[in-house]
Protein backbone atom coordinates (compact mmCIF):
# COMPACT_ATOMS: atom_id res chain seq x y z
CA UNK A 1 0.00 0.00 0.00
CA UNK A 2 1.73 3.35 -0.63
CA UNK A 3 1.26 6.27 1.27
CA UNK A 4 -1.43 8.09 -0.81
CA UNK A 5 -3.80 5.34 -0.11
CA UNK A 6 -3.04 5.57 3.76
CA UNK A 7 -3.54 9.35 3.48
CA UNK A 8 -7.32 10.69 3.94
CA UNK A 9 -8.53 6.92 3.07
CA UNK A 10 -9.94 7.27 -0.11
CA UNK A 11 -12.51 9.76 0.15
CA UNK A 12 -12.03 13.01 -1.76
CA UNK A 13 -12.70 16.02 0.45
CA UNK A 14 -12.50 18.32 -2.04
CA UNK A 15 -13.56 18.59 -5.91
CA UNK A 16 -9.88 19.19 -6.64
CA UNK A 17 -7.93 17.74 -9.49
CA UNK A 18 -4.79 17.76 -8.30
CA UNK A 19 -6.47 15.96 -5.05
CA UNK A 20 -7.21 13.24 -6.97
CA UNK A 21 -3.75 12.97 -8.50
CA UNK A 22 -2.15 12.84 -5.31
CA UNK A 23 -4.57 10.04 -4.03
CA UNK A 24 -3.70 7.99 -7.49
CA UNK A 25 -0.49 7.75 -6.49
CA UNK A 26 0.94 9.63 -8.98
CA UNK A 27 4.10 11.98 -8.55
CA UNK A 28 2.26 14.82 -8.65
CA UNK A 29 4.28 18.61 -10.59
CA UNK A 30 2.83 22.26 -9.38
CA UNK A 31 3.89 24.94 -10.83
CA UNK A 32 4.14 28.86 -9.83
CA UNK A 33 3.13 31.40 -12.23
CA UNK A 34 4.75 34.96 -11.96
CA UNK A 35 1.47 36.97 -11.23
CA UNK A 36 0.69 39.51 -13.73
CA UNK A 37 1.22 43.91 -13.06
CA UNK A 38 -1.63 43.95 -15.46
CA UNK A 39 -5.64 44.54 -15.71
CA UNK A 40 -5.52 42.33 -18.89
CA UNK A 41 -6.77 38.98 -18.06
CA UNK A 42 -4.97 37.79 -21.20
CA UNK A 43 -2.30 38.13 -19.53
CA UNK A 44 -2.82 35.35 -16.70
CA UNK A 45 -3.93 33.26 -19.82
CA UNK A 46 -0.31 33.77 -21.53
CA UNK A 47 1.52 33.03 -18.17
CA UNK A 48 -0.06 29.82 -17.78
CA UNK A 49 0.30 28.38 -20.86
CA UNK A 50 3.61 26.88 -20.99
CA UNK A 51 2.60 25.47 -17.06
CA UNK A 52 -0.77 24.37 -18.48
CA UNK A 53 0.37 20.78 -19.95
CA UNK A 54 2.99 19.78 -18.23
CA UNK A 55 1.37 20.01 -14.41
CA UNK A 56 -1.62 19.10 -12.42
CA UNK A 57 -2.13 22.71 -10.45
CA UNK A 58 -0.74 25.97 -11.05
CA UNK A 59 -0.14 28.19 -7.88
CA UNK A 60 -1.20 31.57 -8.14
CA UNK A 61 0.82 33.86 -5.88
CA UNK A 62 -0.91 36.34 -3.31
CA UNK A 63 1.37 39.61 -3.38
CA UNK A 64 4.37 37.60 -3.50
CA UNK A 65 7.38 39.08 -1.75
CA UNK A 66 4.89 41.91 -0.36
CA UNK A 67 4.49 43.46 -3.74
CA UNK A 68 0.95 44.44 -5.25
CA UNK A 69 0.26 42.27 -8.36
CA UNK A 70 -2.94 41.31 -9.69
CA UNK A 71 -4.67 39.82 -6.91
CA UNK A 72 -4.18 35.58 -6.18
CA UNK A 73 -8.58 35.15 -6.43
CA UNK A 74 -8.72 37.26 -9.80
CA UNK A 75 -5.86 34.65 -10.99
CA UNK A 76 -7.11 32.10 -9.72
CA UNK A 77 -10.79 32.82 -10.81
CA UNK A 78 -9.59 33.30 -13.84
CA UNK A 79 -7.42 30.03 -14.29
CA UNK A 80 -10.56 28.45 -13.32
CA UNK A 81 -13.02 29.51 -15.47
CA UNK A 82 -10.75 28.66 -18.24
CA UNK A 83 -10.48 25.19 -17.41
CA UNK A 84 -7.33 25.26 -15.12
CA UNK A 85 -6.65 23.68 -12.10
CA UNK A 86 -5.38 26.72 -9.83
CA UNK A 87 -4.01 26.65 -5.83
CA UNK A 88 -5.42 29.77 -4.09
CA UNK A 89 -2.27 30.92 -1.97
CA UNK A 90 -3.54 32.96 0.87
CA UNK A 91 -1.62 35.13 3.70
CA UNK A 92 -2.12 36.70 6.75
CA UNK A 93 -0.36 40.00 6.38
CA UNK A 94 -2.98 41.71 4.09
CA UNK A 95 -6.12 40.77 5.80
CA UNK A 96 -7.49 40.06 8.99
CA UNK A 97 -9.91 36.99 10.13
CA UNK A 98 -12.85 38.77 8.80
CA UNK A 99 -11.80 39.60 5.28
CA UNK A 100 -9.83 36.46 4.99
CA UNK A 101 -13.14 34.31 5.41
CA UNK A 102 -15.06 36.26 3.19
CA UNK A 103 -11.82 35.78 0.46
CA UNK A 104 -12.12 32.08 1.02
CA UNK A 105 -15.85 31.86 0.67
CA UNK A 106 -15.50 33.77 -2.28
CA UNK A 107 -12.54 31.68 -3.88
CA UNK A 108 -14.49 28.33 -3.61
CA UNK A 109 -17.94 30.13 -5.38
CA UNK A 110 -15.78 31.34 -8.37
CA UNK A 111 -14.25 27.33 -8.80
CA UNK A 112 -11.34 27.53 -6.83
CA UNK A 113 -10.77 24.12 -5.13
CA UNK A 114 -7.24 24.77 -3.70
CA UNK A 115 -6.16 26.61 -1.05
CA UNK A 116 -2.53 27.29 0.16
CA UNK A 117 -2.24 28.97 3.73
CA UNK A 118 0.53 31.00 4.48
CA UNK A 119 2.17 33.84 6.77
CA UNK A 120 3.32 35.60 3.67
CA UNK A 121 6.62 37.60 3.81
CA UNK A 122 7.19 40.73 6.01
CA UNK A 123 6.03 43.91 4.00
CA UNK A 124 9.73 44.99 4.81
CA UNK A 125 10.18 42.31 1.82
CA UNK A 126 8.39 44.43 -0.63
CA UNK A 127 8.53 47.50 -2.44
CA UNK A 128 5.73 49.40 0.49
CA UNK A 129 7.70 48.84 3.22
CA UNK A 130 5.82 51.72 4.85
CA UNK A 131 2.44 49.61 4.80
CA UNK A 132 0.53 48.03 7.90
CA UNK A 133 1.60 44.45 8.74
CA UNK A 134 -2.10 42.58 9.95
CA UNK A 135 -1.04 39.01 10.68
CA UNK A 136 -4.62 39.08 12.69
CA UNK A 137 -4.28 34.97 12.29
CA UNK A 138 -0.79 33.39 11.61
CA UNK A 139 -0.74 30.71 9.38
CA UNK A 140 -1.75 27.33 11.49
CA UNK A 141 -5.01 29.41 12.75
CA UNK A 142 -5.58 30.00 9.16
CA UNK A 143 -5.67 26.63 8.63
CA UNK A 144 -8.17 26.05 11.46
CA UNK A 145 -10.16 28.20 10.08
CA UNK A 146 -10.42 26.92 6.72
CA UNK A 147 -11.02 23.37 7.64
CA UNK A 148 -13.50 24.61 10.09
CA UNK A 149 -15.34 26.25 7.70
CA UNK A 150 -15.19 23.11 5.21
CA UNK A 151 -15.56 20.55 7.29
CA UNK A 152 -17.95 21.86 9.82
CA UNK A 153 -19.42 24.57 8.34
CA UNK A 154 -19.20 27.50 10.28
CA UNK A 155 -17.03 30.92 10.22
CA UNK A 156 -15.15 31.73 13.07
CA UNK A 157 -17.92 33.03 15.14
CA UNK A 158 -19.72 29.58 15.15
CA UNK A 159 -22.88 31.34 12.60
CA UNK A 160 -23.72 28.64 10.08
CA UNK A 161 -22.29 28.76 5.88
CA UNK A 162 -25.13 27.52 3.98
CA UNK A 163 -22.97 25.63 1.53
CA UNK A 164 -19.46 25.28 2.72
CA UNK A 165 -16.41 25.60 0.54
CA UNK A 166 -15.14 22.49 -0.24
CA UNK A 167 -11.35 22.97 -0.34
CA UNK A 168 -8.68 20.92 -0.40
CA UNK A 169 -5.84 22.71 1.64
CA UNK A 170 -2.14 23.63 1.88
CA UNK A 171 0.34 24.68 4.18
CA UNK A 172 3.48 25.30 3.53
CA UNK A 173 7.16 24.12 5.31
CA UNK A 174 10.24 25.45 5.33
CA UNK A 175 12.83 22.38 6.19
CA UNK A 176 16.19 25.04 5.22
CA UNK A 177 15.39 27.43 7.89
CA UNK A 178 16.28 27.20 11.40
CA UNK A 179 15.68 26.17 13.99
CA UNK A 180 15.69 22.78 12.05
CA UNK A 181 14.74 20.28 14.93
CA UNK A 182 11.79 22.09 15.46
CA UNK A 183 10.33 21.98 11.33
CA UNK A 184 9.25 18.94 11.50
CA UNK A 185 7.28 19.66 14.46
CA UNK A 186 5.85 22.66 13.10
CA UNK A 187 4.68 20.72 10.22
CA UNK A 188 2.84 18.05 12.78
CA UNK A 189 0.93 21.31 13.63
CA UNK A 190 0.22 22.33 10.20
CA UNK A 191 -1.08 19.01 9.69
CA UNK A 192 -3.40 18.52 12.40
CA UNK A 193 -5.11 21.63 12.14
CA UNK A 194 -5.94 20.38 8.77
CA UNK A 195 -3.28 20.43 6.19
CA UNK A 196 -4.04 18.23 3.26
CA UNK A 197 -1.10 19.29 1.24
CA UNK A 198 2.11 21.11 1.35
CA UNK A 199 4.28 22.81 -0.74
CA UNK A 200 7.76 23.97 0.91
CA UNK A 201 10.26 26.50 0.10
CA UNK A 202 13.08 26.04 -2.25
CA UNK A 203 15.26 22.56 -2.00
CA UNK A 204 18.37 23.18 -3.34
CA UNK A 205 20.42 20.83 -0.37
CA UNK A 206 18.83 17.65 -1.20
CA UNK A 207 20.52 15.92 2.32
CA UNK A 208 19.27 18.60 4.49
CA UNK A 209 15.42 17.84 3.30
CA UNK A 210 16.67 14.05 3.57
CA UNK A 211 17.23 14.48 7.49
CA UNK A 212 13.71 16.69 7.80
CA UNK A 213 12.14 14.18 5.73
CA UNK A 214 13.25 10.87 8.02
CA UNK A 215 11.85 12.93 11.28
CA UNK A 216 8.94 13.55 9.28
CA UNK A 217 8.36 10.00 8.79
CA UNK A 218 8.86 9.08 12.25
CA UNK A 219 5.82 11.71 13.34
CA UNK A 220 3.66 9.66 10.22
CA UNK A 221 3.23 12.84 8.86
CA UNK A 222 3.61 11.51 4.62
CA UNK A 223 0.66 9.34 5.59
CA UNK A 224 -1.42 12.04 6.44
CA UNK A 225 -0.24 15.00 4.30
CA UNK A 226 1.31 15.04 0.59
CA UNK A 227 4.22 16.88 0.52
CA UNK A 228 5.27 18.54 -2.83
CA UNK A 229 9.07 19.77 -2.45
CA UNK A 230 9.84 23.12 -4.16
CA UNK A 231 11.89 23.70 -6.98
CA UNK A 232 13.63 25.82 -9.28
CA UNK A 233 15.82 26.66 -11.76
CA UNK A 234 18.81 29.25 -11.15
CA UNK A 235 19.60 31.58 -14.17
CA UNK A 236 23.18 32.47 -12.74
CA UNK A 237 25.30 32.84 -9.70
CA UNK A 238 24.40 36.26 -9.12
CA UNK A 239 20.77 35.27 -8.97
CA UNK A 240 21.58 32.45 -6.36
CA UNK A 241 23.62 35.10 -4.18
CA UNK A 242 20.89 37.47 -4.39
CA UNK A 243 18.22 34.66 -3.20
CA UNK A 244 20.17 33.17 -0.61
CA UNK A 245 20.97 36.46 0.65
CA UNK A 246 17.72 38.57 0.15
CA UNK A 247 14.94 36.61 -0.23
CA UNK A 248 13.68 34.99 3.03
CA UNK A 249 14.16 31.96 3.79
CA UNK A 250 16.04 30.55 0.91
CA UNK A 251 18.65 28.11 1.48
CA UNK A 252 21.75 27.78 -1.54
CA UNK A 253 24.57 25.70 -0.27
CA UNK A 254 28.19 27.04 -1.83
CA UNK A 255 28.71 24.26 -4.10
CA UNK A 256 25.66 25.19 -5.82
CA UNK A 257 26.44 28.50 -6.32
CA UNK A 258 29.86 27.34 -7.33
CA UNK A 259 28.60 25.21 -9.86
CA UNK A 260 26.35 28.03 -11.51
CA UNK A 261 29.93 29.98 -11.38
CA UNK A 262 31.99 27.70 -13.11
CA UNK A 263 29.53 27.22 -15.97
CA UNK A 264 30.75 29.48 -19.21
CA UNK A 265 28.42 32.54 -19.66
CA UNK A 266 26.43 30.91 -22.22
CA UNK A 267 25.21 27.73 -20.59
CA UNK A 268 24.54 28.97 -17.47
CA UNK A 269 21.05 28.68 -17.99
CA UNK A 270 21.69 25.50 -19.33
CA UNK A 271 23.41 24.10 -15.82
CA UNK A 272 20.52 25.95 -13.73
CA UNK A 273 17.99 23.28 -15.36
CA UNK A 274 20.47 20.77 -15.02
CA UNK A 275 20.92 21.32 -11.73
CA UNK A 276 17.54 21.65 -10.79
CA UNK A 277 16.02 18.03 -12.93
CA UNK A 278 19.19 16.47 -10.77
CA UNK A 279 17.68 17.74 -7.73
CA UNK A 280 14.03 16.51 -9.04
CA UNK A 281 15.23 12.80 -9.75
CA UNK A 282 17.00 12.47 -6.22
CA UNK A 283 13.99 13.81 -4.46
CA UNK A 284 11.80 11.25 -6.27
CA UNK A 285 14.19 8.85 -4.16
CA UNK A 286 13.00 9.90 -0.77
CA UNK A 287 10.17 8.33 0.46
CA UNK A 288 7.14 10.62 1.94
CA UNK A 289 7.97 12.95 -1.42
CA UNK A 290 4.81 13.14 -3.35
CA UNK A 291 5.62 15.44 -5.76
CA UNK A 292 7.60 18.51 -6.50
CA UNK A 293 6.67 22.37 -6.83
CA UNK A 294 8.26 24.34 -9.47
CA UNK A 295 8.98 28.03 -8.79
CA UNK A 296 10.94 29.20 -12.32
CA UNK A 297 10.65 32.88 -11.57
CA UNK A 298 10.47 34.89 -14.77
CA UNK A 299 11.84 31.26 -16.39
CA UNK A 300 8.61 29.48 -17.17
CA UNK A 301 9.12 28.93 -20.10
CA UNK A 302 11.89 26.32 -18.85
CA UNK A 303 9.17 24.40 -16.89
CA UNK A 304 8.23 21.92 -19.63
CA UNK A 305 11.97 21.11 -20.31
CA UNK A 306 12.14 20.54 -16.06
CA UNK A 307 9.18 18.16 -15.92
CA UNK A 308 10.07 16.09 -19.27
CA UNK A 309 14.21 15.90 -18.37
CA UNK A 310 13.32 14.96 -14.93
CA UNK A 311 10.66 11.96 -16.48
CA UNK A 312 8.07 13.06 -14.09
CA UNK A 313 5.55 13.86 -17.14
CA UNK A 314 3.01 10.91 -16.74
CA UNK A 315 1.19 11.75 -19.33
CA UNK A 316 -0.19 13.52 -22.20
CA UNK A 317 -1.73 16.77 -20.47
CA UNK A 318 -2.28 15.78 -16.80
CA UNK A 319 -6.48 16.88 -17.25
CA UNK A 320 -5.12 20.34 -16.58
CA UNK A 321 -5.72 21.84 -19.95
CA UNK A 322 -9.07 23.02 -20.58
CA UNK B 1 1.95 50.45 26.07
CA UNK B 2 4.11 50.04 23.37
CA UNK B 3 3.20 50.67 19.71
CA UNK B 4 1.65 47.53 19.11
CA UNK B 5 0.93 48.39 15.25
CA UNK B 6 4.33 48.77 14.05
CA UNK B 7 7.71 47.35 15.03
CA UNK B 8 10.20 48.88 16.72
CA UNK B 9 13.66 48.34 15.29
CA UNK B 10 16.08 49.01 17.92
CA UNK B 11 16.47 45.32 20.14
CA UNK B 12 17.80 47.35 23.26
CA UNK B 13 14.11 47.34 23.44
CA UNK B 14 15.18 44.06 25.54
CA UNK B 15 15.95 44.88 28.83
CA UNK B 16 19.86 44.49 30.05
CA UNK B 17 20.01 41.20 31.96
CA UNK B 18 16.96 40.12 30.84
CA UNK B 19 18.19 37.51 28.39
CA UNK B 20 20.20 35.80 30.59
CA UNK B 21 17.30 35.24 32.53
CA UNK B 22 15.34 33.78 30.02
CA UNK B 23 18.47 32.03 28.69
CA UNK B 24 17.59 30.07 32.28
CA UNK B 25 14.18 29.50 32.49
CA UNK B 26 13.93 26.42 34.94
CA UNK B 27 13.58 29.39 37.58
CA UNK B 28 11.26 31.27 35.79
CA UNK B 29 8.93 27.83 35.67
CA UNK B 30 8.99 27.49 38.94
CA UNK B 31 8.19 31.32 39.31
CA UNK B 32 5.59 31.08 36.95
CA UNK B 33 3.58 28.29 39.44
CA UNK B 34 4.45 29.94 42.18
CA UNK B 35 2.41 33.36 40.90
CA UNK B 36 -0.11 31.01 39.63
CA UNK B 37 -1.07 29.59 42.84
CA UNK B 38 -0.98 32.77 44.82
CA UNK B 39 -3.09 34.16 42.41
CA UNK B 40 -5.76 31.83 42.45
CA UNK B 41 -5.69 31.79 46.17
CA UNK B 42 -5.44 35.77 46.51
CA UNK B 43 -7.28 37.21 43.92
CA UNK B 44 -10.98 36.13 44.73
CA UNK B 45 -10.02 37.76 48.06
CA UNK B 46 -8.45 40.79 46.83
CA UNK B 47 -11.51 41.34 44.08
CA UNK B 48 -13.81 42.08 47.23
CA UNK B 49 -12.07 44.37 48.70
CA UNK B 50 -11.50 46.21 45.33
CA UNK B 51 -11.93 45.18 42.02
CA UNK B 52 -10.56 47.88 40.23
CA UNK B 53 -7.78 48.26 42.44
CA UNK B 54 -6.80 44.70 42.09
CA UNK B 55 -6.88 44.71 38.43
CA UNK B 56 -5.03 48.10 38.38
CA UNK B 57 -2.43 46.81 40.54
CA UNK B 58 -2.11 43.96 38.64
CA UNK B 59 -1.45 45.25 35.29
CA UNK B 60 1.00 47.53 36.45
CA UNK B 61 2.99 44.68 38.16
CA UNK B 62 2.64 42.87 34.78
CA UNK B 63 3.67 45.64 32.87
CA UNK B 64 6.43 46.80 34.69
CA UNK B 65 8.20 42.36 36.03
CA UNK B 66 7.00 41.16 32.55
CA UNK B 67 7.92 44.54 30.54
CA UNK B 68 11.23 44.36 31.91
CA UNK B 69 11.78 40.41 31.30
CA UNK B 70 9.76 39.94 28.24
CA UNK B 71 9.44 43.07 27.02
CA UNK B 72 5.34 42.29 27.63
CA UNK B 73 3.45 43.79 24.64
CA UNK B 74 0.03 43.45 27.18
CA UNK B 75 -1.64 40.90 24.93
CA UNK B 76 -3.23 39.81 28.05
CA UNK B 77 -3.83 36.19 27.16
CA UNK B 78 -0.34 35.63 28.10
CA UNK B 79 1.12 32.00 27.00
CA UNK B 80 4.96 32.81 27.84
CA UNK B 81 5.10 29.51 29.37
CA UNK B 82 3.94 27.27 26.98
CA UNK B 83 6.49 29.50 24.60
CA UNK B 84 10.06 29.11 25.99
CA UNK B 85 9.44 31.98 28.28
CA UNK B 86 9.78 33.86 25.13
CA UNK B 87 7.02 36.50 24.63
CA UNK B 88 6.05 35.29 21.05
CA UNK B 89 4.38 39.07 20.44
CA UNK B 90 7.61 40.18 19.87
CA UNK B 91 8.06 38.38 16.44
CA UNK B 92 7.09 41.11 14.03
CA UNK B 93 4.30 38.84 12.95
CA UNK B 94 3.25 38.05 15.92
CA UNK B 95 3.01 34.68 15.66
CA UNK B 96 2.29 32.04 18.13
CA UNK B 97 2.38 28.84 16.75
CA UNK B 98 5.61 28.66 15.81
CA UNK B 99 8.84 30.30 13.34
CA UNK B 100 7.53 31.45 10.01
CA UNK B 101 9.49 30.74 6.76
CA UNK B 102 11.68 33.72 6.73
CA UNK B 103 14.18 32.73 10.04
CA UNK B 104 17.82 33.51 8.39
CA UNK B 105 20.34 31.32 8.49
CA UNK B 106 22.32 32.81 11.56
CA UNK B 107 18.90 32.19 13.19
CA UNK B 108 17.89 36.19 13.25
CA UNK B 109 14.61 37.34 12.12
CA UNK B 110 13.95 38.22 8.73
CA UNK B 111 12.04 41.31 9.52
CA UNK B 112 14.29 42.85 12.38
CA UNK B 113 18.45 41.12 10.93
CA UNK B 114 19.67 42.21 14.25
CA UNK B 115 17.29 40.53 16.46
CA UNK B 116 17.76 36.47 17.21
CA UNK B 117 14.07 35.04 15.88
CA UNK B 118 11.73 34.76 18.69
CA UNK B 119 11.31 31.14 17.77
CA UNK B 120 14.73 30.30 17.59
CA UNK B 121 15.04 31.10 21.46
CA UNK B 122 11.73 30.06 22.24
CA UNK B 123 12.96 26.38 21.16
CA UNK B 124 15.83 26.42 23.04
CA UNK B 125 14.73 27.08 26.15
CA UNK B 126 11.70 25.01 26.03
CA UNK B 127 14.09 22.23 25.35
CA UNK B 128 15.27 23.32 29.22
CA UNK B 129 11.89 23.78 30.37
CA UNK B 130 10.92 20.38 32.55
CA UNK B 131 7.16 21.46 33.34
CA UNK B 132 6.27 23.26 30.30
CA UNK B 133 8.07 22.42 27.48
CA UNK B 134 6.50 20.73 25.83
CA UNK B 135 3.41 22.89 25.51
CA UNK B 136 5.58 24.29 22.18
CA UNK B 137 3.32 21.79 20.73
CA UNK B 138 0.07 23.45 21.33
CA UNK B 139 -2.19 25.04 18.97
CA UNK B 140 -2.46 28.56 20.13
CA UNK B 141 -5.64 30.21 19.19
CA UNK B 142 -6.17 33.45 17.52
CA UNK B 143 -5.40 36.58 19.75
CA UNK B 144 -8.59 38.20 21.28
CA UNK B 145 -7.79 41.66 20.65
CA UNK B 146 -10.13 43.00 23.18
CA UNK B 147 -7.98 41.61 25.85
CA UNK B 148 -4.90 43.92 24.93
CA UNK B 149 -3.64 45.96 27.60
CA UNK B 150 -5.51 44.09 29.95
CA UNK B 151 -3.57 42.35 33.03
CA UNK B 152 -3.55 38.27 31.63
CA UNK B 153 -3.72 36.95 35.23
CA UNK B 154 -6.79 38.85 35.82
CA UNK B 155 -8.10 37.45 32.42
CA UNK B 156 -6.62 34.21 33.50
CA UNK B 157 -9.20 34.47 36.50
CA UNK B 158 -11.94 35.83 34.91
CA UNK B 159 -11.79 32.80 31.80
CA UNK B 160 -11.10 35.44 29.53
CA UNK B 161 -7.56 34.47 28.23
CA UNK B 162 -8.48 31.20 26.87
CA UNK B 163 -11.74 31.90 25.69
CA UNK B 164 -11.91 31.07 21.72
CA UNK B 165 -14.73 31.91 18.92
CA UNK B 166 -17.68 29.39 18.83
CA UNK B 167 -16.48 28.14 15.58
CA UNK B 168 -12.63 27.34 16.92
CA UNK B 169 -12.24 23.24 17.40
CA UNK B 170 -12.42 22.80 21.03
CA UNK B 171 -9.06 21.53 22.64
CA UNK B 172 -10.07 18.26 22.51
CA UNK B 173 -7.89 17.68 19.17
CA UNK B 174 -4.58 18.77 20.31
CA UNK B 175 -1.61 16.59 19.68
CA UNK B 176 -1.04 13.66 22.52
CA UNK B 177 1.80 13.50 23.97
CA UNK B 178 4.22 11.22 21.60
CA UNK B 179 7.93 12.03 23.63
CA UNK B 180 8.95 15.26 22.34
CA UNK B 181 12.63 14.91 23.84
CA UNK B 182 12.87 17.94 25.93
CA UNK B 183 16.15 16.67 27.25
Amino acid sequence: MTAADVAHGSALRSGSRLERALRSGRFAVTAEMEAPDSADPQVVYDHALPLATVCDAINCTDNAGANSHLSSTATGALLARAGYEPVLQMNCRDRNRIAIQGDLLGAAALGIKNVLCMSGDDVFAGDQPESKRVFDLGSVQLLQTARAMRDRGLFLSGRKITDRPRFFIGAVANPFAPPYDWRPLRLAKKVESGADFVQTQYCFDVPRLAQYMARVRDLGLHERAFILVGVGPLRSERIAEYMRTQVPGVWIPDQVVKRMADAPRAKKRAEGIRICVEIVQQLREIEGVHGVHIMAYRQEEAVPEIVERAGILTGPATGLLP
Amino acid sequence: MPDNTNVDLDESRRAPGSEWIKDHPKPLESLYQLTRGAVVRIYPYARRISPSLTDGLMRWGEKLLKGYLFNCFMCGQCILHSTGMTCPMNCPKKLRNGPCGGVRHNGHCEVIPEMTCVWVQAWERSRQMGAYGREMRLRQPPVDNRLKGCSSWANMMKGLDTRTPAGWPDSADQPKDDGHDSS
